[in-house]
C-alpha cells in the first residue's frame, strides 16, 4: 500500500504562498518602509502596519543549520532515509525550511545552497534545496 | 501589586512515573489529585480552581472535573506544551490573589509509554513545514544543536555529559528507572535519530501522573506541610515553528528567568536547586546558558566539567528529570514536584542540604515557550 505524501490543507495567505511557488521562483514579502523581508505572506508589516510587496529572491542562500534524519518523520519518507532538512538564509533577509539534497557529502553550515521547485500535484509546488556547485 | 509570596504549594504527589498498569490519563490525573489534596490536609471539596494541559485531551480541565465530580469556579487549560504547568502555577497565584478561587489543583496524566508510540501529538503542523518530513520535535531541536555546535564548537561528547549527569542524579532516587550509570561512550554509541542527536540525547518515554495543590499564603500557614511559596513568575514565547525561531542558539528563557528572579528579589547565585526542562541534552544546555548559570556558548565546557552532576556547582534536576527519571509527554509538573521535595527537605540521598530557593523552568514545543517560577521556603 502506497502512503500519500503529507501535504497541508491550505488556508488564506498559505494559499497565496504556494500559488507564488507555482512560478518556480522563491518569493518573499517586503516592507519598503521598514526594509524588512518576511519569508511568508502577512496581511501587513508587523512593525509599521503598511502593506507588503511580493518580491523574488535570487534563489541562492547560505546553509544556516540542518539535521540528517535516520528515521522517517512520516511513513511517506521511509525509503528516503537518511534525508536532510535544512534552514537556509537568503541574502534578501529571510529564512526558509526545506529538504536539502546533499549528495555523498556531509552538509556544512555556511555553504551555498540553491532552491529548485517540484510540482508535486496539479496545484501544489514544493521548494527543495540543493548544495550549489561553486 | 505583585503575586510574589502571596500563594504557596501545600500539597504534591506523583505516581506511576515509569509505566501505569491500571490507569488512563484522566485516571492518573484523578489519583494524583486525590493524593496531592490528602498531602495538603484538604479534601476534594475544598478545591475550587482546576488547571490542566494534556497531550491526550483537548479540554483536560473538563475531563478532570467530570472524573472527580468537582465544581470549580475557576478553570485554566492554557497549553504551551511542557511548560504549561509552571504557567498554571503563576496563573493560579494570580487567580487566588484576585479572589477568583482559593484552593487550586494543577493536575497531569499521560500513558505515553503504555501507548507504545501510538500517541499522536496534538501539535498541528505548519503549512510551510509539513511537506518535508521532520520528526516533531526532534528534528527542530537537532537543527538548534547543530547550530550551537557550529557557533560555539560544542561537541557531541559535551552534549552526552548532560545525559551522564542526569543518570548520576537518578541513581540517588529510591526508584530509578535504570539501575546503572551511563557513560559518554554509551550515549555516542546509541543510534542517531536526527543528527547530531542520538537516542540517549533524547528524554525517556514514560507514563506518569502528578498534581499539586496551591492556596493563599495565609491559608497555607494553617496546613500540615511546610508551604513552598511562589516568589517569582514569568512566561513568554517567541516562535511556534522552527523556521520562524529568530536565533537558534538563544531563547526567551533569558527574559522569563530574569523577570521571575526580579519579582522574587533574588539573583541567580541565590538558587539552591534548579529544575529545568530537559527534553534533550542540547535543549537543556542552551537553557542553562540563557537562564544564566553559565555564559552564552559556555554550556558545553560547563556540563563536561561536571558542574551539573551530583557534587557539582549547580544542583540541577536532582531526580534525573526527563533524561533519566520520567518524561510522560509533558514534564513540567514533575519539575515542580521535585522542587517541592527538595524545599521540604524530603530528598533523602539526593537532598541538597539547606535548600531554600529553587528555580523551576519549563520549556514547550521546539524550545519555543518558556515559563519560570522561583520557589522559596519563605514568603518574604
Amino acid at each position: 500500500m502506497s502512503v500519500e505524501r503529507p501535504l497541508p490543507q491550505l488556508r488564506g495567505e498559505e494559499k497565496r504562498y504556494y500559488s507564488d511557488l507555482r512560478e518556480h521562483r522563491m518569493p518573499y514579502y517586503h516592507c519598503a518602509a521598514c526594509d524588512v523581508a518576511y519569508a511568508r505572506p502577512h496581511e501587513v508589516c508587523n512593525a509599521c502596519g503598511g502593506g507588503l510587496e511580493r518580491q523574488w529572491s535570487s534563489g541562492e542562500g547560505t546553509l544556516y543549520s540542518f539535521s540528517t534524519l535516520q528515521r522517517a518523520g512520516h511513513p511517506y519518507f521511509a525509503d528516503a532515509v537518511p534525508y536532510t532538512i535544512a534552514l537556509v538564509d537568503f541574502p534578501e533577509g529571510f529564512r526558509s525550511l526545506a529538504d536539502l539534497a546533499t549528495g555523498a557529502d556531509t552538509p556544512r553550515i555556511g555553504q551555498r545552497v540553491r532552491v529548485e521547485f517540484e510540482d508535486v500535484t496539479e496545484d501544489m509546488t514544493l521548494a527543495h534545496f540543493f548544495v550549489a556547485v561553486a | 501589586m505583585s503575586i510574589s509570596g502571596k500563594a504557596a504549594i501545600v500539597g504534591a504527589a506523583e505516581l506511576d512515573t515509569w509505566v501505569s498498569e491500571c490507569r488512563s490519563p484522566v485516571g492518573l490525573m484523578a489519583e494524583a489529585s486525590r493524593r496531592a489534596v490528602a498531602d495538603a490536609g484538604l479534601t476534594l471539596a475544598d478545591v475550587d480552581g482546576i488547571f490542566s494541559a494534556s497531550s491526550h485531551y483537548t479540554f483536560p480541565t473538563m475531563n478532570l472535573a467530570q472524573e472527580l465530580e468537582l465544581h470549580p469556579r475557576f478553570m485554566d487549560s492554557s497549553n504551551i506544551g511542557g511548560a504549561s504547568f509552571i504557567s498554571h502555577l503563576g496563573h493560579a497565584a494570580a487567580a487566588i490573589e484576585a479572589g477568583l478561587c482559593e484552593v487550586a489543583l494543577i493536575a497531569y496524566g499521560s500513558t505515553q509509554r503504555s501507548d507504545k508510540g501510538k500517541l499522536v501529538s496534538r501539535a498541528e503542523w505548519s503549512a510551510y513545514e509539513e511537506p518535508y518530513g521532520l520528526i516533531h520535535p526532534i528534528s527542530s531541536v537537532a537543527m538548534i544543536a547543530q547550530r550551537h555546535m557550529h557557533e560555539f564548537d560544542t561537541t557531541p561528547e559535551q552534549l552526552a555529559a548532560v545525559a551522564v549527569s542526569a543518570r548520576q542524579w537518578s541513581l540517588l532516587h529510591p526508584s530509578p528507572p535504570y539501575p546503572t550509570p551511563l557513560t559518554v561512550e554509551e550515549v555516542l554509541d546509541s543510534k542517531v535519530i536526527s543528527s547530531p542527536l542520538h537516542a540517549r540525547d533524547c528524554c525517556l518515554v514514560t507514563d506518569g501522573g502528578a498534581a499539586i495543590v496551591v492556596t493563599s499564603a495565609a491559608r497555607a500557614r494553617d496546613l500540615p506541610r511546610p508551604p513552598v511559596y511562589l516568589r517569582g513568575f514569568s512566561e513568554s514565547s517567541n516562535h511556534r515553528t522552527i523556521s520562524a525561531m529568530p536565533d537558534l542558539t538563544s531563547t526567551v528563557a533569558s527574559q522569563t528567568s530574569r523577570l521571575a528572579l526580579a519579582m522574587a528579589g533574588r539573583s541567580i547565585g541565590d538558587v539552591d536547586t534548579a529544575h529545568v526542562y530537559d527534553a534533550f541534552t542540547a535543549s537543556l544546555m542552551i537553557l542553562i546558558e540563557d537562564i544564566g548559570f553559565c555564559g552564552k556558548g559556555e554550556g558545553g565546557p560547563f556540563v563536561a566539567d561536571g558542574n551539573v552532576a551530583p557534587g557539582g556547582s549547580l544542583a540541577l534536576n536532582t531526580n534525573g528529570a526527563g533524561l533519566s527519571f520520567t518524561h510522560p509527554g509533558m514534564l513540567g509538573l514533575f519539575l515542580l514536584t521535585e522542587a517541592v521535595t527538595q524545599l521540604r527537605g524530603d530528598g533523602g540521598a539526593r537532598q541538597v542540604p539547606d535548600a531554600s530557593t529553587s528555580l523551576v523552568h519549563g520549556m514547550g514545543l521546539t524550545i519555543a515557550a518558556h515559563s519560570t517560577a522561583i520557589l522559596s521556603t519563605h514568603a518574604d
